[in-house]
């Protein structure tokens, strides 16, 4: 089963956001993470869903999306090039012994640290999801009192010619 | 308030009016108080009062499915709006076309639980086309259009219309707006040319075809569209049961019904067809039974105007996205008349050896009552049925010769239809009989709009095919568990007819079969009220032929010719278990 990135553009209305997620439950589709903003056009939200599915579930998942009247727009980016992008918090613990490595780290990862106290730190990184993975197993054996994680966003690419 | 200013309530019966709404379904309620007293001055549209809101939906429904327009209901806020949840749901499986207006507590109270408050919007968001809450009473006569545009374009289905109390007492300018633009809903109606192109490629190729169609062409008023596909190609059509009527059951390209409890031929010349063609049909599991080998030796072309009933289910060659009766004007004219001399010969042998069949005696057998109803109204009589035995019967044995004759919840599956449904259906259709198709069980759901059948003088014929049990699934209980009814009997039945009489209809009793043309014959000389006729029948009779659940044709059993016939049917339907 691949994972599915459907980029949806709905109209910027009361509960239009519930109907999507509603769709996906009473139809038992899965739903690997959603995040929800607003677009370009004030009227209109974009709703990023990661799922996966077999082709024909993900096929089924598109069509009764385009079915909601609410829906305007569902692209599956997955077969085009496209840009992705999550952002996680992460409050790990933190003495004065393992700050440094801790810090090392992140800077690694190109991440910030956002918040400081004796006892822990927070990062903050964007990037794929794997990278976002990647930097969570890294800091595990520190011990990870929290995780914020936004979800996948994610924009085709305008520039398609060769590199 | 400047002087042109009207009450929401009286923009929503202006509303009613612009869109030529003929009867609203309903039932008052403190929420739409204000709205009811704006219709107390209604001239040109009928407030039905029902006298239960799942009957005020089931009613519209019966309208909307005999007269192809949609169908209104007014309930007022919380447990009036969560009795239409059925009917809605009803009318969201089987596509009809109906706007429900639920009373809603003042915008101020929502979410504070306030008395007679129910978030209809969220708990019918799953099972509408789409819902609205009117927010603000300028947007309600958009609103309300969007509503009827919605319900009876595209694929028809319910939308609910939620109106609190206070937008509706407050007051806007009245326009009624011509048209709406809604940028995510955009039905495609002509089907594209390239794939009609490719259709009718597979179709001139075919030496055995079989039309597969259902509901949509009811729906898409295609049923001639169909009709002369069919003779055109001289190919045999087989009806889904809500496609019923599509083409006159008394031709001999008709198949009658497919599926589970279809006829012998029509599942066999779906299985052995070189060629399907589905038409407004979703290859539901009642009719595929094991969808991987459904019609495994033909070519599928798939005409829907859903674009996700597209190889959902069974995977087609060719997909044509768009109105059938568009569609059909369009590859009709491209396909050649096809040489089916022995296709339609061998569909022949098929009936003359399988034809649906039963024993009569005695004891009144139920398919000789519809058999007799279809006698005698000619097969013009629009009919609806429940769920259950009582269906399956009248789809089997009810030759329907026209579209919208049959009105029955095919999709839920909704015991307490029948009635309602031919309340409604008793005040779209004036010039034709409509007979009422009831079990014992059904019956008793919803046996209070009795009251408005008798108050409106409806003629309606409610059979009861009085078995003293539920009769389908004692059949399962019967067939697929040893015979351990559990819960099934009705023993304790009231007498109909006596109720039927206290109501003020009138009540006919009978358990004989010599005495069942008489008292059909009666039944139909009473033309100021509703009749109800209490067929007492055979009480452990099953519904045949039946695939059972997920299997194929080769597991069908045929109506058995003698009891030790219906053992070894039995257990083979033990042994494929």
């Amino acid at each position: 089963m691949k994972k599915h990135t459907i980029s949806i553009l709905v109209e910027n209305k009361f509960g239009a956001l519930n109907r999507i997620v509603g769709l996906f439950s009473a139809r038992g589709y899965n739903i690997d993470s959603i995040s929800v903003g607003t677009s370009e056009d004030d009227s209109v939200a974009r709703v990023t869903i990661v799922s996966k599915g077999d082709d024909d579930i993900i096929e089924q998942i598109i069509k009764q999306l385009n079915k909601l009247v609410d829906v305007t727009k569902v692209v599956d980016l997955t077969y085009d090039s496209f840009v992705e992008r999550e952002l996680v918090l992460v409050k790990v613990s933190a003495n004065r012994n393992t700050r440094p490595e801790l810090m090392q780290i992140s800077e690694i990862f190109r991440s910030k640290i956002i918040d400081i106290s004796p006892r822990s730190i927070t990062v903050e990184a964007t990037g794929s999801e794997q990278k976002v993975d990647a930097l969570i197993k890294m800091l595990s054996p520190f011990g990870i009192k929290e995780i914020a994680r936004t979800g996948r966003v994610a924009l085709k690419r305008e520039f398609e010619g060769a590199v | 308030m400047s002087t042109n200013e009207i009450t929401g309530a009286e923009i929503f019966v202006r509303c009613l009016m612009e869109e030529n709404v003929e009867y609203i379904f309903g039932y008052p309620g403190g929420a739409v108080i204000g709205v009811y007293d704006a219709m107390h001055d209604m001239s040109n549209i009928r407030h039905i009062l029902t006298r239960h809101e799942q009957g005020a939906v089931h009613a519209a429904e019966g309208y909307a499915k005999a007269t192809g327009k949609v169908g209104v209901v007014i309930v007022t806020s919380g447990p009036g709006a969560t009795n239409t949840v059925t009917g809605i749901a009803d009318a969201h499986m089987d596509s009809v076309p109906l706007v429900v207006f639920t009373g809603q507590v003042a915008t101020n109270l929502i979410g504070n639980d306030a008395f007679q408050e129910a978030d209809i919007i969220g708990i019918t968001r799953s099972i509408t086309k789409h819902n609205f809450l009117v927010t603000d009473v300028r947007d309600l006569a958009w609103t309300i259009k969007a509503a009827f545009y919605i319900a009876s374009t595209g694929r028809p289905g319910p939308v609910v219309v939620d109106m609190p109390k206070d937008v509706m007492a407050s007051t806007a300018s009245f326009s009624y707006p011509k048209e709406v633009k809604l940028r995510g809903y955009r039905p495609f109606y002509f089907g594209h040319m390239g794939q009609i192109n490719k259709a009718v490629e597979i179709i001139n190729s075919s030496k055995k075809p079989v039309l597969y169609v259902g509901g949509g062409v009811i729906n898409s008023n295609a049923a001639k569209e169909v009709y002369n596909l069919a003779k055109k190609l001289n190919a045999p059509v087989a009806m889904t049961l809500m496609g019923l009527g599509s083409v006159p059951g008394d031709d001999r390209l008709s198949l009658g019904m497919l599926g589970m409890h279809g006829t012998w031929f029509s599942n066999m010349a779906v299985d052995q067809c070189d060629c399907l063609i589905a038409i407004g049909a979703r290859f539901d599991d009642r009719v595929t039974g094991n969808p991987r080998m459904f019609s495994p030796n033909s070519r599928k072309v798939h005409i829907d105007i859903d674009p996700s009933q597209i190889s959902k289910n069974v995977k087609v060659d060719v997909p044509i996205v768009g109105d059938v009766r568009h569609v059909l004007e369009r590859l009709t004219p491209l396909v050649q008349p096809l040489e089916t001399t022995q296709w339609l010969a061998q569909i022949d042998e098929w009936k003359k050896e399988h034809p649906l069949r039963y024993e009569n005696g005695p004891e009144i057998r139920a398919q000789y009552i519809i058999e007799k109803i279809y006698e005698l109204t000619d097969g013009q009589a629009v009919v609806t049925a429940d769920v259950g035995q009582n269906q399956m019967w009248a789809a089997q044995f009810y030759g329907f010769k026209n579209p919208r004759s049959f009105l029955t919840s095919g999709g839920l599956g909704t015991m307490g239809f029948s009635f309602p449904a031919a309340i409604g259906a008793a005040f779209g259709v004036t010039d034709r009989p409509v007979f009422c198709i009831n079990g014992d069980g059904g019956i008793q759901m919803n046996i209070q709009e009795l009251t408005t059948a008798v108050g409106n003088n409806l003629p309606i014929k409610i059979i009861v095919l009085d078995n003293g049990y539920l009769g389908m699934v004692r059949q399962w209980q019967d067939l697929f568990y040893k015979k351990r009814y559990s819960h099934v009997s009705l023993g304790s039945n009231p007498d109909f007819a006596k109720i039927a009489d206290a109501f003020g209809a009138k009540g006919l009793v009978t358990d004989k079969t010599d005495e069942v043309v008489p008292i059909l014959k009666e039944a139909l000389k009473i033309n100021d009220r509703p009749v109800l006729i209490d067929f007492k029948t055979t009480t452990e009779d099953n519904v045949f032929p039946m695939i059972p659940s997920g299997k194929t044709v080769a597991q069908m059993i045929d109506y058995p010719k003698s009891v030790e016939e219906l053992k070894m049917s039995k257990s083979r339907v033990e042994a494929s278990k």
